[in-house]
């Protein structure tokens, strides 16, 4: 086969459409934890009609954007260590309170990056488990199991070309059945005990064409 | 009569051996009790236990305390960022031990502590890595993981302000693990940038009562500096 037989005919998501698509699904009141990484894009196209409230783990909740340039204040800072604001109504509180809404249960959003995602919904997003690298898990095991629903933003395909959907995670696992909706840039997939349903395909995408590049996955259409 | 305050950071410490425990406040920066740290590495106290939610940004606070070789082992959650190079080069040397633990686990190990509770069962972590031989329980169809306290001989700790009893303000999200330390601790020493007059501190915003605190030191306020992440050079 050569490259041009295999040139898609479909048009990808960018990643700020996808970010997009993320945001119009979050419901006007919600509560939300955007994780580092494509997820905090999520926060540039939230709808100024709609109030969300934004956690962040390190004990903020009601966060705002970035302060002007000369305004930073490194007191107050996200789950990343950036500066940010405090909107009117936001609080702050310490850690173990933090981590009881997010394990309690009453944040209704949590919007990660993964490396793997299994079509039971396991998540793989902290280590890739090279022997040279340096453990780090932070909060992402406790933001997987712990919002109402839990979101994944990444890119479908690996820059190698696999679909980071799998059977079952090769990356150490952060969760377990914990991911209920899968946003990428080629589809829009929900995950549960029984597998993976497409919801969504990027404009001149077939699901037989995203079934091809996603083997051992059973791929449904709603 | 109660009066916390002592004299300097170096009176604070008073009482720190090798091989001690310390839990040491902060998330990055922000938080992080860099004039109880540095008063630490005078006292030349070494294999100590450092308890952090990460381990160090750039090359002051707990960096120093690292690069001095102090640290037979440090807990956290989140040890490598952007600026983490002294923690970096000890753990590929293999001259220090990590214990790793989810972030809301150190939190509730820490509070756990403190509240005199003997081990807890939380979802977080259960069937990865992290939970790897540790004792499991089924409850009400959810799956928990058994996880213990964390006890510590000191928490040193970043506050705003402080009176003679120990009560305690906090700024912003600098406010991070310090109340839950100060409970975990045999002996907090927290650093206040203001003391206040008895009863001045507004008793509805005490975020730390003075209970939780043994020793309080007047520190000058200097701006956090940012860590923890890539900066534009």
């Amino acid at each position: 086969m050569t490259a041009s037989t295999l040139a898609p005919t479909y048009t990808r998501w960018s990643r700020d459409q996808t970010a997009a698509r993320v945001a119009d699904d979050i419901p006007d009141g919600a509560v939300v934890n955007l994780g580092i990484g494509l997820p905090t894009a999520v926060a540039n196209h939230l709808d100024g009609d709609k109030e969300i409230v934004l956690h962040s783990e390190n004990g903020v909740i009601g966060m705002g954007p970035a302060p002007a340039e000369g305004e930073e204040d490194f007191d107050l800072i996200n789950a990343g260590k950036q500066p940010v604001t405090l909107l009117p109504g936001g609080c702050f509180f310490h850690h173990a309170d933090s981590f009881a809404m997010m394990r309690g249960g009453h944040l209704d959003v949590c919007v990660l990056g993964a490396f793997q995602v299994s079509s039971t919904g396991d998540l793989a997003n902290w280590h890739t488990g090279a022997p040279d690298a340096i453990p780090a898990v932070g909060g992402a095991m406790d933001l997987a199991i712990g919002a109402k629903k839990t979101y994944v933003m990444m890119d479908y395909l690996t820059k190698q070309g696999q679909a980071k959907l799998v059977p079952a995670c090769t990356y150490p696992l952060t969760g377990i059945g914990c991911v209920s909706r899968l946003y990428t840039d080629l589809a829009v997939i929900d995950l549960d005990a029984t597998g993976a349903t497409v919801i969504d395909l990027a404009p001149g995408l077939t699901l037989g064409a995203l079934q091809a590049l996603t083997p051992g996955v059973t791929l449904r259409q709603a | 009569m109660i009066n916390k305050l002592v004299a300097s950071a170096t009176a604070a410490l008073e009482g720190i051996g090798d091989g001690a425990t310390i839990m040491i406040g902060g998330f990055g920066t922000a938080g992080q009790p860099n004039e109880l740290i540095d008063a630490l590495i005078d006292t030349g106290a070494r294999d100590l236990v450092i308890v952090n939610n990460n381990a160090g940004n750039g090359d002051a606070g707990l960096a120093a305390l690292l690069a001095a070789k102090r640290v037979r082992k440090i807990i956290c959650s989140f040890p490598r960022q952007a600026d983490s190079h002294q923690f970096d080069a000890l753990y590929r040397a293999g001259d220090i031990e990590l214990e790793l633990v989810p972030q809301g686990n150190l939190a509730e190990r820490i509070r756990a502590a403190g509240a005199g509770i003997g081990g807890f069962f939380t979802p977080t972590g259960y069937g990865t890595e992290l939970a790897k031989g540790k004792e499991t329980r089924e409850i009400d169809g959810r799956l928990y993981v058994l996880e213990s306290p964390i006890h510590a001989d000191f928490a040193l700790i970043k506050a705003e302000r402080g009176d003679r009893w120990g009560n305690l303000t906090y700024r912003m999200t600098a406010r991070n693990f310090g109340p839950i330390m100060a409970m975990a601790a045999r002996t907090t020493v927290a650093t206040v940038h203001e003391v206040a007059e008895l009863g001045s501190i507004d008793p509805e915003t005490v975020v730390t009562p003075g209970l939780f605190v043994q020793r309080l030191v007047l520190i000058e306020r200097t701006a956090t500096s940012a860590g923890g992440f890539k900066q534009a050079a």
